[in-house]
């Protein structure tokens, strides 16, 4: 038998380490639809607590939105449940193409492909549009699945430091030599919340003939007045070569992703991306809701202009009440603790609070950059910020945080 | 060879680090410890290159050889000759 005692062992060692460390990551099981107010069974076995939610991506409040729910009953009924096929054998139905026209108009760009999700995109793209000759130049703090997508693909590989653009400047002068260079970055990134300076990557890239990618998981739907992303709040709007992103977050919430830009680079996707190739497209049932999603989002900005709203209140709340943040316009709103402890002290009292916000720290953060990230949602109403933002200072108080800069929580807590 | 060691300082700390604060020394473990990414390595690698105007196979620019500035150099003075 190949799993033996031995082997067995050896892998409990190492979940041991990654307990000992602290860093043993343990799901929360939520009794309820995705929402503001939700239902939590935490720990494992203990009663359902009713806490409000500040910690999930559903940005525009429409993971549980009835016109969508309502949309995906009715794509369910029509479309059935699902493909049993990959794309090009006989797993495309016609909204498959309706919803990649629809992205590809919303987004502003010339074609779009549908991925099973936005990690699966950004493993599959670079692959199938790079080669050898080529170099790709990322931002050191690009999202894990970037990396992942990286690695999978022969072409040379470089990074410049986070948004730093005289750096990235150097870097194209560096890889001038190569056929193809693509720069690469987020749109916002998700553990900052802070935006890339599309504007003047789009300069450089012009200036030294670079494509741009920029993966807009953490913006599309509502970075920009009409929600469009990035490269709409930057003036870039059609101007960016390659688009990732996902309907696992704002548009939805439920699952899937795409690559959007330039048609011939969305068409070597179609004929060599893996995760294209070999594995199912997104569900009909998800399809039909994000086909929704889009329609809401093109016919109101209502969703998005509360967001924008809820995200200032709590910001201002937040800065009023003394915590370091770091800067930033974007909902993703992290509250500096700096400590990994302190994090996860933090996060356990908000909880008891009827607050659920994780407390996030290295490795998913640089070292001695522990925080709390809040993420705002156009599903909260002002009621809910407040409740959140009491607690916060309670608990706040209790560490003697309050007032207190950067240095101050270091010298009493440590990094 | 004291020059190249500074030589090869420099343009780690100007390359790699982002907090001014940060100090290194030519035994500071850079891959190891977390300072300097393996992908990150590419551009040091470029920068031997052109500045010994040598070339450094794949297999030798390893993660552990370019793990500190005093085995950088080890690796670059192999090349030079």
């Amino acid at each position: 038998m190949g799993y033996s005692d031995k082997v067995r062992s050896m892998y409990q060692e190492q979940l041991k380490g990654i307990h000992d460390a602290g860093i043993f990551k343990q799901e929360r099981f939520i009794h309820s639809s995705q929402a503001a107010d939700i239902e939590v069974e935490y720990p494992t076995g203990s009663s359902l607590k009713k806490v409000i939610n500040m910690c999930a991506n559903n940005y525009l409040g429409l993971s549980s939105h009835p016109e969508v729910v309502k949309a995906a009953h009715e794509g369910l009924d029509s479309r059935g449940y699902g493909m049993s096929s990959v794309r090009f054998i006989c797993g495309t139905q016609d909204i498959h193409n309706e919803l990649e026209k629809k992205v590809t108009e919303f987004l502003g760009t010339e074609d779009t492909i549908l991925f099973p999700s936005c990690m699966d995109a950004n493993a599959g793209v670079f692959e199938a549009i790079l080669t050898d000759e080529d170099v790709m130049i990322s931002d050191r703090l690009v999202h894990a699945s970037i990396i992942d997508g990286i690695r999978l693909c022969g072409a040379m590989h470089d990074t410049f430091k986070h948004s730093n653009m005289d750096h990235l400047e150097k870097k194209l002068i560096l890889h001038a030599d190569k056929r193809l260079k693509v720069v690469i970055t987020d749109g916002v990134f998700s553990m900052d919340g802070d935006t890339a300076k599309l504007d003047e990557m789009v300069a450089l890239c012009d200036k030294y003939d670079a494509m741009l990618f920029v993966d807009d998981s953490h913006s599309t739907g509502f970075i920009g007045k009409t929600g469009r992303g990035t490269h709409e709040h930057c003036g870039v709007f059609g101007k960016i070569d390659i688009i990732t992103t996902t309907f696992g977050k704002a548009l939805g919430g439920a699952s899937g992703g795409c690559v959007s830009g330039r048609k011939e680079l969305v068409e070597m996707c179609r004929q060599k991306a893996r995760p294209y190739l070999f594995s199912n497209t997104i569900a009909p049932v998800v399809v039909s809701g994000v086909l929704k999603v889009l329609d809401i989002l093109s016919q109101s900005t209502e969703r998005r202009d509360k967001l924008e709203a809820n995200t200032e209140y709590w910001r201002k709340g937040l800065t009023e009440a003394g915590f370091v943040l770091q800067p930033g316009d974007t909902p993703i709103v992290p509250v500096m603790l700096f400590n990994a402890k302190l994090s996860q002290d933090f996060s356990k009292d908000l909880y008891d609070e009827g607050i659920y916000a994780i407390g996030f720290f290295f490795p998913v953060v640089p070292n001695g950059k522990a925080r709390i990230r809040t993420q705002i949602s156009a599903g909260h109403e002002i009621h809910h910020l407040d409740k959140a933002l009491a607690a916060f200072i309670k608990v706040g108080k209790k560490y003697d945080i309050l007032g207190k800069s950067k240095q101050e929580i270091i010298e009493m807590y440590g990094l | 060879m004291e020059e190249m060691k500074d030589v090869i300082l420099e343009y780690v700390i100007e390359e790699y680090l982002e907090d001014e604060d940060e100090e290194i020394t030519y035994d500071t473990p850079l891959i190891s410890g977390g300072i300097v990414d393996s992908f990150s390595m590419v551009s040091l690698k470029r920068f031997l290159e052109a500045k010994y105007k040598i070339s450094i196979p794949d297999e030798k620019a390893s993660p552990e050889a370019f793990d500190s500035v005093n085995k950088i150099t080890e690796l670059v003075k192999e090349f030079v000759g």
